[in-house]
């Protein structure tokens, strides 16, 4: 103990820094001035108010009258999100695998990264928006836009996953004068399945809740009906569509629980039908 | 990926050479076929019934090339009268919103950790809130608030909060669940209050956690808020939807530029602070 000062002990243990002050006070600040920019003040809050009891009152009771509709809808966004999940998926286990830098030269790892990058920039709506323009109105352009967000994804965590592998099984099938095609199915992919079953189902998840939404935009699926139904004021139909869409989410939730229950878990039919299918908790990275 | 499952050892032990070893057992081959089944099942039956005009998909490539020409060159002289506005808004929206979220989520995620809040209906209630959240895109929150409302920028930030809100609670949730509890039994031990326990105990694990949850979502809230206005709820999306519906392609080109480097600036932003700070 060199400290002079020892023998006084200072009044508070944990001196407290100031920079967790300044940040706070610069928090507040920032608060009040994108307030006043963005005209948010109580008032508009106030009237606000008053319209979403009127506005909720107008949503029930929700009215399934035109339930054929609702069905061609729903069922048009389940298609999309399963082709878009599949040909994502596809495409992006290459692409994926080219980016990871421990496997592949430095070469080939940039444009799979820009490829990768360039796919996540954008959100699926935007991207729904220049396909609509390229192959029409309908449920390919829905497609197209999902499956370039389904390489961004996949290929993103596919290539952390390979990145995150151990060399030393990936040595070990080399040494025995495996070819590359050998190393890859017995070093590198049983080491990334587990993963790639996680962040397969969420995307397929992830799909399904945005094909629901890519028809704002004219991309095909429930999107477009609800968005007619929103700018007709037709709101009790908004209303029966929004609880169709939360079943169909709340209903793909748990099966790709189900699916990761089988595939990380080990659990047969019966096991998920007796614990009503717990899988090992994967942390949900990203969200949309 | 170390399988453990073995066959069940009742059955009489054959000799060595004759032993079939096999991963799985019967069942679980079963399940997997199953998944397997379904998958093909689902994508044959989309591939049949999905409607796609082939005209459509032949010129294609000729539209695309089209909307480039249309694209090129971009119009930058739009970009300070109406772009620049309505994308630091944008940014505005996602950091309000996301702040926001962060105030509502705090509590919902408390009361979703079990370890805290001892109570399995309390539990159950605040998971309900955050699934509820999670399951609701952004754009119908949007389109709700703007129902009530109005269109502008007020709505959207609404709806980025409240789509955040699933997504913080349920992390800080999970962040507090794994909280080691021997900090808070001492607390307790020393008669600590409840608010001592949270700020002493808890709040010092769980704050790299909450930190970075909410760097991370504030990224995803970039992006999210730039599609908001194509349903009237305020930022870029407003002035996107406007140069769309003119077929402005010379000046969409410019506000896709826009909207890339906000959210290549973001996302350096996001691992810069995470790399110095956390």
């Amino acid at each position: 103990m060199t400290d002079p000062s020892a023998a006084s002990l200072p009044t508070e243990p944990f001196p407290r820094s100031v920079w967790p002050r300044v940040a706070a006070i610069a928090l507040v600040g920032y608060v009040i001035y994108a307030c006043a920019q963005l005209d948010v003040s109580p008032a508009r809050v106030e009237t606000g108010l008053e319209n979403a009891w009127r506005f909720f009152s107008r949503l029930f009771p929700p009215n399934f009258a035109r339930w054929e509709l609702l069905a061609k809808g729903l069922k048009e966004s389940l298609e999309i999100a399963v082709l878009a999940s599949a040909l994502g998926i596809v495409l992006a286990l290459p692409i994926g695998l080219v980016a990871a830098r421990n496997l592949m030269p430095a070469w080939a790892t940039w444009p799979a990264r820009l490829i990768i990058v360039a796919a996540r920039s954008f959100h699926p709506v935007i991207v729904a928006i220049v396909f609509v323009k390229a192959v029409g109105f309908g449920a390919l352009a829905g497609i197209l836009a999902l499956t370039v967000a389904s390489i961004g994804f996949i290929g993103k965590l596919f290539t952390e996953a390979i990145e995150e592998i151990s060399l030393k099984q990936v040595e070990a099938i080399r040494a025995t004068g495996a070819p590359f095609a050998s190393v890859l199915a017995f070093g590198v992919l049983p080491q990334v399945f587990s993963r790639f079953i996680g962040f397969a189902t969420y995307q397929l998840d992830s799909n399904l809740r945005n094909s629901t939404m890519v028809g704002i935009v004219g991309a095909g699926g429930i999107g477009g009906t609800l968005f007619a139904a929103f700018q007709r004021f037709d709101y009790d139909f908004v209303c029966a569509i929004l609880i169709a869409i939360i079943t169909l989410i709340m209903i793909g939730e748990v099966l790709a629980t189900g699916v990761r229950a089988i595939f990380i878990g080990n659990a047969t039919l019966a096991d998920l039908l007796r614990r009503g299918g717990t899988a090992p908790r994967e942390r949900h990275l990203e969200d949309d | 990926m170390a399988a453990t499952a073995a066959p069940p050892a009742a059955r009489p032990v054959a000799p060595v050479g004759e032993r079939v070893w096999r991963r799985f057992t019967a069942g679980q081959r079963l399940a997997r076929f199953a998944v397997y089944l379904v998958i093909v099942a689902a994508i044959v039956v989309s591939i049949q019934s999905v409607e796609i005009i082939p005209e459509f998909l032949y010129d294609a490539p000729e539209q695309m090339v089209d909307l480039f020409s249309r694209m090129w060159p971009m119009d930058w002289a739009h970009y300070p009268d109406t772009v620049h506005d309505a994308l630091i808004e944008t940014i505005h929206i996602a950091s309000l919103g996301t702040l926001l979220s962060l105030v509502m989520a705090m509590p919902v995620g408390i009361l979703a950790a079990h370890n805290l809040v001892p109570s399995t209906p309390l539990n159950l209630l605040a998971k309900l809130i955050l699934v509820s959240s999670r399951s609701v895109n952004s754009l119908v929150w949007a389109l709700l608030f703007v129902g009530i409302f109005g269109p502008g920028a007020l709505a959207g930030t609404l709806a980025i909060a409240f789509r955040s809100i699933g997504f913080v609670g349920k992390l800080f949730g999970e962040a507090l669940e794994e909280a080691q509890p021997g900090p808070i039994e001492a607390l307790t031990a020393a008669g600590a209050p409840w608010i001592s326990r949270m700020t002493f105990g808890y709040w010092p694990q769980v704050k790299p956690a909450f930190w970075s949850i909410a760097l991370f979502r504030w990224d995803i809230n970039v992006r999210e808020s730039a599609v908001l206005g194509l349903v009237g709820a305020g930022g870029i999306g407003m002035a996107l939807d406007s140069a769309l519906n003119l077929f402005q392609w010379e000046r969409v080109a410019v506000i896709l530029a826009a909207i890339f480097a906000v959210v290549i600036i973001a996302e350096l932003i996001v691992t810069q602070v995470r790399k110095r700070v956390l």
